[in-house]
This record gives C-alpha cells, sequence and structure tokens, in this order.
C-alpha cells in the first residue's frame, strides 16, 4: 500500500476523480486538508493524526450524562458537540420526573447517533438491545483517528480481538471503549488496545497483534 | 530616520553577518505541550514563540457563536520577560492590531465551515522577542493549527522584508527594525496568495515590489521547514516502535 505523510495544501493527484476523506479539489486537482497519511488507491484518503471527533448519524459512541433537562438527557460525547438523548428514545417508556432514577448524571451509556442535523444538534438513541447503560467493566479513550484501526477492515481485528481476549468489546465512534470480561482477561484486552493504539500507522498490524497476544498468553499459562 | 551613525552593513554583509536576502536560523519544534490540542514551538533568530491552539471546542461566551462556522480567536501575547524593558503585562492596542491581523491571516485558509457552532483557539506567547515575532507567531501558529488535525486548504507561513541605509534586506533583526526605514511583514500560502500584508516606513514603488519578492521568497523558505517538522514529528512517532520506512513526500 502507498503512504505518505502530507500537510495540508500538498498536492495529491490531478485526477479531481481520485478525492477522497481528508482532500479537497481545486482547479481539478486534489489537496491534502489534513496533517496526516494520505493512502492511495482508488481514491486518496487523508487520515488525520489528531483531532475532534464529530459525530455522524450510525456512529455507535459511549457517553457520559452531564446534565438532564425536561425531556432530554445530556450526553458528553467527547466532541465539540453535546449529545441530546431524548425521553422518547429509551427503551421504555418513563416519565418525565423519573428519568433521573433510570439514568443519573454520571452514568455512562452506549448509544448511538440517529441524527445530526446542519446546526450540529446530535440526537442519540438506546433502542437497540446492544445499547444501553454501562454497569461493569472499563471504559478508556484512545484517539478518535485510530478507531477505524482498532476496528479492522470489515471488523478484522476487532472480531479477532474478541475471540482471543475472550471480553465484551464496545468500540465508540468517539475513541472510548468498553471492555468487559474476567480481570486478567480485560488486562491484556487494556494492553492490546494501547499497543494497536500506538502502531496504528504501521503496516501488518493484525498480524503482529496476533503474534503479540500469543506471546502474551504463553507467558501467562 | 535617515541620520543613523549606526553603519547597517560591514563588507557588504548585515551585523549579525547576513547577507541581504538571508534568513536568520529557523528552529521549529512540533507537539511540544502535551494539554493543548496542537502546539509549536518556534525560534527564529532571537525570537522565541509558542503557539497552542484548542478546538474545535464549543464557545464561550455564548453570544459569539455562529450557526453555520466555526470562529477562531487568536491571542497574541508578549511575556513581560520578552524585551529589554519589562514589558506591562497584559493586552495593548498593540496586541490586539497584532492578533486582528494574524487570525485574519490564518482564517481564510481553516476549514470553518467543518465545525458550526464551535471556536478555533489559537494562542501565541512570546517568550524572547526579536523584531519579527508577528511573522514568528503566525507560522508557530500554522504549524500548531496543522499539529491539531485541524482541517486547512493550504498552510501558511509569514516573514518580513525591510529597508535599511536604502537597502532591502528580509527578515530584519532588532537593530535594523528599530533604525530602519521600512518594515513590511508578510503571510502568504505556499502558493502565494498572499493573506497579510502590512507596512510602516516609506519604500517607492520599486522598492515595495522588491521587498514583497523577497518576503515571498523568506516565506517560501519558512514552509519548507514548517513541513519538515512536520513530517519529523511523524518519523519520530513511528520510530518509537522501531519498524518500518517512511515514505516521505518530496
Amino acid at each position: 500500500m502507498d503512504r505518505k505523510v502530507v500537510v495540508p495544501g500538498d498536492l495529491l493527484s490531478e485526477d479531481a476523480k481520485r478525492s477522497g476523506e481528508g482532500t479537497y479539489v481545486k482547479n481539478g486537482s486534489v489537496y491534502s486538508l489534513l496533517y496526516g497519511l494520505a493512502n492511495f488507491r482508488d481514491k486518496i484518503n487523508v487520515i488525520p493524526l489528531a483531532g475532534k471527533y464529530v459525530p455522524g448519524p450510525g456512529d455507535n459512541v459511549i457517553g457520559v450524562v452531564k446534565d438532564i433537562t425536561f425531556s432530554n438527557w445530556i450526553v458528553d460525547i467527547n466532541s465539540p458537540y453535546d449529545g441530546l438523548l431524548h425521553i422518547s428514545e429509551f427503551p421504555k417508556r418513563i416519565e418525565s420526573d423519573e428519568m433521573s432514577k433510570h439514568l443519573r448524571i454520571g452514568s455512562s451509556i452506549m448509544t448511538r447517533v440517529a441524527d445530526v442535523d446542519p446546526t450540529m444538534k446530535v440526537e442519540l438513541t438506546l433502542n437497540d438491545k446492544k445499547l444501553g447503560e454501562i454497569k461493569a467493566g472499563q471504559v478508556i479513550e484512545i484517539s478518535h483517528t485510530r478507531v477505524p484501526r482498532l476496528i479492522g477492515k470489515g471488523g478484522s481485528m476487532i472480531s479477532m480481538l474478541k475471540k482471543e481476549v475472550n471480553c465484551n468489546i464496545f468500540v465508540g465512534q468517539n475513541g472510548r471503549i468498553w471492555i468487559h470480561g474476567g480481570a486478567e482477561d480485560m488486562d491484556l484486552a487494556l494492553k492490546t488496545i494501547t499497543l494497536i493504539e500506538r502502531e496504528a500507522h504501521t503496516n501488518g498490524l493484525t498480524d503482529r497483534i496476533v503474534d503479540f497476544l500469543k506471546a502474551e498468553k504463553g507467558a501467562r499459562s | 530616520m535617515d541620520e543613523t551613525d549606526i553603519s547597517f552593513f560591514k563588507d557588504g554583509l548585515r551585523l549579525d553577518g547576513r547577507r541581504a536576502d538571508q534568513l536568520r536560523p529557523v528552529k521549529i519544534e512540533v507537539g511540544v505541550l502535551a494539554r493543548a490540542d496542537g502546539s509549536c514551538y518556534i525560534e527564529m533568530g532571537g525570537n522565541k514563540v509558542i503557539a497552542a491552539v484548542y478546538g474545535p471546542r464549543e464557545v464561550h461566551p455564548r453570544h459569539l457563536q455562529e450557526a453555520t462556522r466555526a470562529i477562531v480567536r487568536y491571542r497574541y501575547n508578549m511575556a513581560s520577560f520578552s524585551v529589554e524593558e519589562r514589558k506591562r503585562p497584559g493586552p495593548d492596542r498593540r496586541s490586539h492590531e497584532l492578533s486582528k491581523v494574524s487570525r485574519e491571516a490564518l482564517e481564510p485558509v481553516i476549514m470553518t465551515s467543518f465545525f458550526p457552532r464551535s471556536v478555533i483557539d489559537v494562542f501565541v506567547e512570546v517568550l524572547q522577542a526579536d523584531a519579527g515575532t508577528r511573522t514568528a507567531g503566525i507560522n508557530a501558529a500554522a504549524v500548531a493549527l496543522a499539529d491539531a488535525g485541524i482541517p486547512m486548504k493550504s498552510m501558511i507561513s509569514s516573514c518580513a522584508a525591510g529597508k535599511v541605509a536604502d537597502t532591502i534586506v528580509l527578515d530584519p533583526m532588532k537593530e535594523e527594525d528599530n533604525f530602519g526605514q521600512a518594515d513590511l511583514p508578510i503571510a502568504m500560502t505556499p502558493n502565494g496568495d498572499i493573506t497579510l500584508l502590512q507596512m510602516d516606513g516609506s519604500l517607492t514603488p520599486d522598492e515595495f515590489h522588491r521587498a514583497v519578492e523577497m518576503a515571498m521568497n523568506g516565506a517560501r523558505d519558512i514552509y519548507e521547514l514548517q513541513r519538515l517538522a512536520l513530517v519529523k514529528k511523524y518519523s519520530q512517532m513511528v520510530e518509537l516502535p522501531g519498524r518500518e520506512e517512511v515514505h516521505v513526500c518530496d
């Protein structure tokens, strides 16, 4: 795979059709918008090395309730924009004055972005059996720019990880990750995820992670 | 100020040994502050400047926010110990002006429309001043913005030209700035779109064109150093695990 470090304004291609994420087109040529790594495939994508998470519809995220209003929970989703979880998006019907009985300020939730409007009002939902309040396990935070690598192509990395470390893992697009399992398994999962975050920009990472897990497990038994 | 008794040239070289079209030594470091989203430390000759970028983040106070785009705030500040005579701390007329023109130098390349209702804060602290702190500040701020992962159409580089003893010189230092005849700082994108142009003193139209041309060449050199600093930061990040070679864009 052809990859290159680029800075904003670098010329990437003369073919406007190859413009992908993190790029823009001017006078028929493709330029980089970001400081990061450019991937040259059919489309050219630039993956940033840093940056804030901007919510998009359908993203799974982990949030923390920071306020309760008449009919909404206001949720910090590790982004410049707060999430709004409306009372009607709670899995069961509840009364407005009982909201804090179900989700209190400080509660962590696995949730999904239902919709984002042009003024960046972020609507969240809990209407899926995968989603809900976090009551056990631990949540860690990595840079959201590393999340695609943690998930892998078509989920290859994350499904391998779940199987190998024998943990339940929920990856939020906002860089927060929930892990639940035995104490030792969680430690291993944590170590592995930190390793993936640190080496996210290297090639052949999945294979190396498999080796790493094998070695760690060998050391344990 | 023509009747200065200082001679600015000795054997065709300037007081610090530079040619007329030579920059002072530049050092750029990226990501020097752990708490900021992006940061940069720059030395341009005797100037020492640090820039920090925060955001995009929520706007406080609320009434400043814009429904369709991010706002950019830029604070240029000189440390009280940055100059020979202690500077009274806090914003003054000069730093207000510099904050404004520097912000306007950077804003055209920042994709503010990607982040409605948010703010991108840029803080520039001058630790040591030696003429040309606004250009150093803009250079540092541009690198810090890139480091923060903020989408931009291009980088911004900044450099000044001046006139001393009837000669156009690049990147004037303190003596030349204080006793010279003109100072002309510019900021621009690498392909030559100028986003800041100021001048004090006086130049003939011909001198003006030559000074702008010279400052633009200086800014192009600085652009190369800015991108080198960013590329270097990445390679250091990769080297830590100790693997694979990095392909560096030419």
